[in-house]
């Protein structure tokens, strides 16, 4: 009888929530996401990014690989960016043109920072969500492995791989993302332990849903906000960990390059005076990565309310 | 001169979707070792009027109006003003033990400095008069417990620990803020009943908020209803309970569930609270008032006396509402 | 507490074990031994090379030896470049010139984020604030390799103040560029980490009592604010440390200061495996010791640590 009571006010109580919140969890998150200037700014930066890094060559007069004999030997006087010569962004000491080598370096760089994070949030994830979900002891020596594994210095591996097995494009994305998974996997374990104990995924389980049907219908998607955030504040330290390789010289090779390339080469130049060569690349790889972090910044706090 | 004189006392605040108004004109006064109860539900601003007394508001809260103690105006007070008030005149004990103490200070350490800083006492005659306190709020063992850190203690025993902190310096006016809704309901009615003792002990004015008319009915001299942050009646205890004069506080007293009846549902009263957004211009109770008229969207009747100690603010008449 | 020091101690001592056995297992499975360099050595050479170096042996021979040599003697072997130069001699050559420069980038890291941060919180929203938050989020994502020579460009190319490299047994003059290379990033993203957690906890319900307690804001901040706003801090000076060892392979590059990292890029370019594994052993297990010594650390602040 008493139960009976409750529930008729509990239902009335729930359908009137229902009135005042009529909105899905992302459609709130996206409108607050909107109010956020810096990151729809942000946003907006990163696609026309992105369009500079694929359109750029053909917009270019000069391909990246082209040599202007005009200014190769002095580049320093003569490779001064200019409309007139067709070098927008000026030209390096080989007399290579910049604004078609900053596109293509764009380029390079944002491959290296979505396919290095996708490898990573793949394996992370996956890694995380199964050692959460199972718990117990499987757990305990999942989270001890990736303890072991954190306090290798994972650069010098980096390094270390590159050197041992050669460079090349796939072992730099491989190597990168293989390296990074292990922040992911805490944060979606930590998450994963807390959702099991919702009581949806009791009553799931109580009605006889198998775990891997659990996992995927009810755990990964409720992790989706999580990852999206730390997705995006993971892209910018891969383009960071890719400038630092290619700075050292280990990074992708020439005929191709990156953003890390670029500013190496540039920094190198800063003495002749052809200053150039180091803002443009430099230019886009900050401008680049701020918009990554403002994006990631937005996305945390139009999908976490409670921080406000 | 009252002890306490809280007049036009509003509190906003400024949130990214607007201003957000938390307490509306709310005036009244408390005189020494009075009791007074602020019931009212979730979001009625029992809370943030609390805070705006004793100048606790968050960052974006915004008080106005006037809150004297003692004659002395400290709405917006300068801290060198609130400063020496707070815990040696006004105390205050708040809602969640688990979360008001200091995690990662020793309990001794915690209830010490309010001795040492105020009354300029030493660490150790501090620490001891801090024992005896606890020893007034009947915690066993206190002399070897005060070593210990919060979360050492259950949560009955933490608010008892909020309690002989807020007591420390024998306050005039002591504010409980729901001291009870995080604690299990045996726990809550052996805090209650030491608040109870306490009180007639010491014999400070208290307030007491609570969403809980029970907890008023057996604590309380004189009951403050608030919703959608104003006054809708101010009654002593009985009489309010006997003959509400307000259509919402009639609802909460009949929201009561008994034990002595066997009716077939739970009453609830229909509808939802206001959204403080956009602060209703007349009565925020019109909306879901089974008396309201049209006039009551339109404006509120001032708060007014029409019995010995009882106020209401309501447009209908006592006629009208029987 | 003390159990918690003995777990953790349990913990890191097999965690290096493993460490030096991925890395044995690492250093013997790379392709292209030390010796097939671009030269065609007699055959005798190289077998009498590799007799010396122990490749003759089985290789569950040779990681054994390796693991021993390292644990009994803290023995890393034979340089594969250097005939007559261990391991531990480049490593005694580099190491102490990088720990000279990152001790100070550390110190100066930590202080100066953290003041920068506990200002900027009890300033929020002022301009202070902001001008904080402006410099931290641009010197974050400003990698050492750009301040470096810009730092070059003005103070030794245009001003003149500042020798542009070299290290002098680590004179002050030679020191101050490395260690705003080396410090700026984390000065900025520790100084962002201690202004949101300093915030968090303002905002908590236990400073909220203290300001009921009628303590002045001073007292309320060193007394109940500042201990639980350094713990995230605490957790991240492990990544600070490693940032700093890691950073070195770019100051030495610019500096010529000749560090750790001077030695490790120099093994990577002649393919000198034992060095390059024994510069990543070092880093390794000094990570793990000091996140040994950052949980002690936390278990003595944080009293609810007591498993």
């Amino acid at each position: 009888m008493v139960t009976a009571n409750l529930r008729a006010g509990d239902l009335s109580r729930i359908t009137d929530m229902a009135e005042v919140k009529g909105r899905s969890l992302w459609a709130d998150a996206r409108k607050r996401f909107m109010l956020n200037k810096a990151a729809v700014a942000s946003l907006f930066v990163l696609i026309f990014i992105t369009l500079f890094s694929f359109a750029g060559e053909s917009i270019a007069p000069w391909t990246n690989e082209e040599i202007d004999f005009n200014v190769i030997g002095s580049a320093d006087t003569k490779g001064m960016p200019s409309i007139a010569s067709g070098h927008y962004f000026g030209t390096d000491d080989l007399g290579r043109d910049l604004f078609a080598r900053s596109a293509q370096g764009t380029r390079i760089s944002l491959m290296v920072g979505f396919v290095g994070t996708f490898i990573a949030v793949l394996v992370g994830t996956v890694y995380g969500a199964v050692s959460g979900y199972v718990g117990g002891r499987t757990d305990a020596i999942m989270m001890r492995i990736v303890d072991i594994l954190s306090a290798i210095p994972y650069m010098f591996v980096l390094i270390l791989l590159l050197v041992m097995f050669g460079r090349s494009m796939f072992m730099i994305f491989v190597g990168i993302g293989l390296l990074s998974w292990l922040g992911m996997a805490r944060i979606v374990r930590g998450q994963t332990l807390s959702l099991k104990h919702k009581e949806y995924i009791e009553a799931a389980r109580a009605s006889g849903v198998s775990s891997w049907k659990i996992i995927l219908r009810h755990i990964l998607p409720n992790l989706l906000g999580v990852v999206a955030v730390y997705t995006t504040l993971l892209i910018p330290d891969m383009i960071m960990a890719e400038s630092f390789i290619s700075f050292l010289g280990l990074g992708v090779q020439e005929p191709l390059t990156s953003l890390g390339a670029l500013i190496s080469e540039g920094s190198k130049s800063i003495v002749q005076g052809s200053l150039w060569q180091l803002y443009f690349p430099l230019a886009f790889f900050t401008v680049t990565l701020y918009a990554f972090y403002f994006v990631g910044d937005g996305l945390r706090d139009a999908l976490d309310p409670k921080d406000r | 001169m009252a002890l306490l004189d809280v007049k036009d006392l509003g509190v906003t605040f400024a949130t990214n979707d607007g201003t957000v108004t938390a307490v509306n004109g709310v005036s009244f006064s408390l005189e020494r070792g009075e009791t007074l109860g602020i019931v009212g539900e979730s979001g009625s601003g029992k809370s943030q009027l609390s805070f705006a007394i004793m100048g606790l508001l968050a960052k974006n809260g915004r008080a106005t109006g006037s809150v004297r103690f003692e004659g002395q105006e400290i709405l917006n007070a300068a801290p060198a003003v609130i400063n020496p008030l707070r815990a040696v005149h006004i105390s205050m004990v708040f809602q969640d033990p688990m979360t008001s103490l200091n995690p990662y200070m020793r309990v001794s350490d915690q209830m010490a400095e309010v001795l040492t800083h105020h009354k300029g006492m030493s660490k150790a005659d501090a620490v001891t008069a801090c024992v005896r306190m606890l020893d007034a709020v009947k915690i066993p063992d206190a002399k070897g417990r005060i070593r210990l850190y919060p979360h050492e203690f259950s949560g009955g025993m933490r608010q008892r620990v909020m309690i002989a902190m807020a007591l420390l310096c024998r306050p005039d006016l002591l504010i409980a803020d729901e001291p009870t809704t995080a604690l299990d309901v045996t726990v809550q009615a052996q805090i209650m009943a030491l608040l109870r003792e306490l009180q007639a002990e010491f014999g400070m004015a208290t307030i007491l908020i609570t969403h809980d008319l029970g907890v008023i009915a057996g604590f309380c001299r004189d009951v403050m209803v608030l919703y959608g942050g104003q006054v809708m009646e101010r009654a002593p205890v009985d009489p309010l309970f006997e003959t509400p004069s307000h259509p919402y506080t009639r609802g909460l007293i009949s929201a009561i569930p008994r034990v002595d009846t066997h009716g077939e549902t739970l009453v609830t009263i229909p509808g939802t609270p206001p959204n403080m957004l956009r602060a209703p211009k007349g009565c925020p109770f019109a909306p879901r008032c089974a008396y309201a008229g049209a006039d009551c969207d339109d404006h509120l009747a001032p708060l007014t006396a029409f019995a010995p100690g009882r106020l209401r603010a309501c447009n209908r008449s006592l006629e009208e509402l029987a | 507490m003390f159990s918690f020091i003995a777990r953790r101690l349990l913990i890191a001592v097999p965690t290096l074990l493993l460490l030096i056995v991925i890395s044995a297992v690492l250093m013997h499975a790379a392709p292209g031994g030390p010796f097939n360099s671009e030269r065609k050595l007699p055959a005798e050479v190289v077998a009498n090379l590799q007799a010396k170096y122990g490749l003759d042996q089985p290789l569950y021979l040779q990681i054994w030896t390796y693991i021993r040599d390292l644990v009994l003697h803290f023995d890393f072997g034979p340089s594969f470049k250097y005939k007559d130069r261990t391991v531990n001699d480049i490593i005694a050559q580099g190491f102490p010139v990088t720990l000279v420069y990152g001790f100070w980038s550390f110190v100066i890291a930590t202080i100066l984020g953290i003041g920068a941060g506990v200002i900027a919180a009890i300033r929020q929203n002022t301009p202070t604030d902001y001008l904080v938050l402006t410099v931290a989020i641009i010197g974050a994502v400003l990698p050492g390799y750009v301040i470096a020579p810009i730092l070059v460009l003005v103070f030794t190319l245009k001003l003149g103040w500042l020798p542009g490299g070299g290290w002098e047994d680590g004179e002050w003059r030679y020191l101050v560029m490395p260690v705003i290379a080396l410090s700026t990033g984390y000065i900025a993203s520790i100084a962002r980490l201690m202004r949101s957690s300093m915030l968090e906890t303002l905002n908590s319900n236990f400073v909220r009592t203290a300001r009921a307690k009628g303590l002045p804001e001073w007292k309320v901040i060193t007394r109940h604010v500042m201990k639980p706003a350094l713990l995230p801090i605490l957790s991240y000076l492990g990544p600070v440390f490693v940032g700093m060892v890691t950073g070195s392979v770019v100051i030495d590059m610019y500096f010529s200061t000749g560090g750790i990292g001077k030695s490790f890029v120099d093994s990577a370019l002649n393919r000198d495996y034992s060095v390059m594994l024994g510069v990543t052993l070092l880093v390794g297990a000094l990570t793990i010791l000091f996140n040994l010594i950052v949980d002690v650390l936390y278990a003595f602040i944080d009293p609810k640590i007591r498993y």
